[in-house]
């Protein structure tokens, strides 16, 4: 029972920085590689937040999801807009942007070790115990699983029921025919890659509030992201959430029970299975 | 030495080669000549130096023969490097050195079919995501079992042989990979490959199983790493999962190769020889700012030279060659 809890909690923020980088790829067809960077600079930003000014940091992603925005809008400008101008194929546009955002990851975790240094770092916020069903739990879990949930109900509303969701709907299907009827798809890719990473930079916010995190840890972020958004199925919404659910309790399972030094090898257990039998993901539809 | 005749063009060929082909044998012989006379010359840190560029030139050259063509960014180098490595640690009591290159070889082909038969089925992107996770999971169920079998975190790995020993090794290992790469490049193989890189649906629609080809091939590079890292293992008297399976390897590998070129056969050593050297420098004097350097290096490769050292030399000789023409 504590493992399904807690499994669900972890599942909870998972699902946020998955959405962040399905919005990515789905809309802005870019593969980002420094997703997880994104989302350590959220948990930084949060840690300092708190730690210097005593906000709290549920409030600090006010903050840190506009200035997210905006980086990521800027690095798809500077960074990513280039590459799919010059790019002859989509195979090309892929390997140049995971080479890119690769580069892109290293820089961010050496500005932040030169900034921050190797250390670990955690704060403590709300570790009051919450009971449910006569156990308790961190109050900071719950926190942030419940605000993740808030953000990821409101983006699937507003993906599936406002005009610039639809346009990215339109997009991630098909860019060339959203071009044709008249959706401006530049300015759309760059709009989701922004509003992408600031979705993970909240769910780093939101992370840093129960877990450690150093400068270097974005990586395993990022691979967990990528398993999530590949097994969900690259464009579908729902499988993301699903498969974050599913990663979360099988992490807490799997540490709880075998080896905690074993988190990322059930997640890639998880992967194999999946592309052995199902390699459009979970709810993906087969390609011809 | 015979004379034959091509569409009415005059060539002569030497068992089977063209002049042009000769003369690269020729001068591979001569620099691997020279290479080998190192540990003559020094047996400090010049012949360190050169193992590790050695290294970097077989690991490099090796995943350039499958990443070139194909355009899949494999990151598994250091999973293949460091099953070789543990191969010999673990094996070392029972079986003698030679045997136990073998079984690295055969166990690195192994694993990189199995990789394969997953993932080369599917898009670039799931490849590079599955060799992303691979040596940090292949390092946590090392860890893992080591530390539940009740054995320290690490192999002791003790025999004679010394560091000049490791570097004639290498040059061995590097010549063969550059005989395979050039065997490659003139079969049927190649051929297909190069079709694969050029137009998947192309190369499938003219009935080449697309799969298999890559499969194999990424079975001879994976191969060859892990031979490396048997190789290598007795450069350290103990090895440990961290040191074995350092993420850090693949990328410098990919690195390499790229920025020297990595649609030649002889591209990657021209990245490697310089970018060694670089390296070798910063984490000397920056060591806090390697993933910076790495950061910019990919960055470089991407924006700037996109087919690496080769690219460029290909670009001005052709600009010459216009140049010339005109004058």
């Amino acid at each position: 029972m504590d493992i399904i809890i807690i499994g669900m909690l972890l599942g909870g923020a998972y699902a946020l920085m998955a959405m962040g980088l399905q919005l990515q790829y789905g809309v802005a067809r870019i593969m980002n590689l420094a997703n997880g960077e994104m989302l350590v600079a959220g948990s930084f930003a949060a840690f300092w937040i708190f730690t210097g000014y005593q906000y709290s940091p549920v409030l600090s992603i006010v903050i840190v999801a506009p200035l997210a925005f905006g980086a990521n809008w800027l690095i798809y400008k500077i960074f990513m807009r280039p590459l799919v101008k010059r790019a002859k194929s989509e195979g090309q546009l892929e390997v140049d942007s995971i080479l890119s955002t690769f580069g892109q990851s290293f820089i961010l975790v050496g500005l932040m070790l030169a900034l921050f240094g190797g250390e670990y770092f955690s704060y403590s916020y709300l570790e009051e115990p919450f009971e449910i069903m006569g156990e308790a739990y961190e109050l900071n879990r719950i926190i942030a699983f419940l605000f993740s949930a808030v953000l990821c109900g409101s983006l699937y509303f507003w993906l599936n029921r406002t005009r610039l969701g639809l346009t990215f709907r339109a997009v991630s299907v098909n860019a060339e025919a959203a071009g044709l009827v008249g959706i401006n798809v530049p300015r759309a890719a760059a709009l989701a890659f922004g509003i992408g990473g600031a979705v993970t930079a909240s769910g780093g916010a939101l992370l840093s509030m129960f877990l450690t995190f150093d400068a270097s840890v974005g990586v395993i972020f990022t691979m967990k992201a990528l398993v999530i958004v590949i097994m969900g199925g690259v464009r579908d919404i729902r499988g993301t959430i699903l498969i974050a659910f599913v990663l979360g309790l099988a992490e807490t399972a799997v540490a709880s029970l075998i080896d905690p030094g074993l988190t990322l090898a059930a997640a890639y257990f998880l992967f194999i299975i999946i592309l052995l039998f199902r390699p459009e993901g979970l709810f993906g539809r087969r390609s011809v | 030495m015979r004379r034959r005749y091509y569409g009415g063009r005059r060539r002569w060929e030497f068992v089977g080669m063209t002049r042009r082909e000769l003369y690269g044998l020729l001068t591979g012989i001569i620099i691997f000549a020279l290479a080998s006379l190192l540990p003559l010359v020094n047996t400090g840190y010049g012949l360190s130096l050169g193992v590790t560029i050695a290294m970097y030139t077989v690991l490099s050259t090796s995943w350039a023969l499958f990443s070139g063509p194909t355009h899949y960014i494999s990151l598994a180098t250091a999973a293949f490097f460091g099953l070789g490595m543990y191969v010999v640690g673990g094996g070392l009591e029972m079986y003698p050195f030679p045997i136990l290159i073998l079984i690295a070889a055969g166990v690195g082909a192994v694993l990189a079919g199995f990789i394969g038969i997953a993932t080369l089925r599917l898009s670039g992107v799931y490849f590079v995501i599955f060799t992303l996770g691979l040596a940090e999971l292949i390092r946590q169920l090392v860890t893992w079992g080591q530390t539940t079998l009740g054995t320290s975190s690490g192999l002791y790995v003790l025999t004679n042989i010394d560091e000049k020993m490791i570097y004639w090794q290498l040059l061995v290992l590097a010549a063969f990979v550059y005989l395979i790469g050039w065997w490659i490049n003139r079969s049927k193989l190649g051929f297909a490959l190069r079709i694969i890189g050029n137009d998947e649906k192309v190369a499938a629609h003219s009935g080449i199983n697309t799969a298999l080809v890559k499969v194999l091939l990424f079975m001879v590079s994976g191969s060859i790493a892990a031979v490396t890292g048997a190789l290598l293992a007795p450069r350290w008297t103990y090895i440990e999962p961290t040191i074995a399976f350092s993420p850090m390897l693949s990328f410098l590998v990919v690195i390499m190769a790229l920025i020297g070129g990595a649609h030649r056969l002889w591209g990657p050593v021209l990245g490697v020889v310089p970018f060694a050297l670089v390296w070798d420098l910063i984490t000397a004097k920056f060591p806090n700012q390697t993933a910076l350097m790495l950061g910019i290096a990919f960055l470089l490769i991407v924006y700037a030279i996109p087919h690496g050292f080769i690219g460029l030399g290909e670009k001005y000789w052709a600009k010459y060659k216009v140049w010339r023409d005109r004058a």
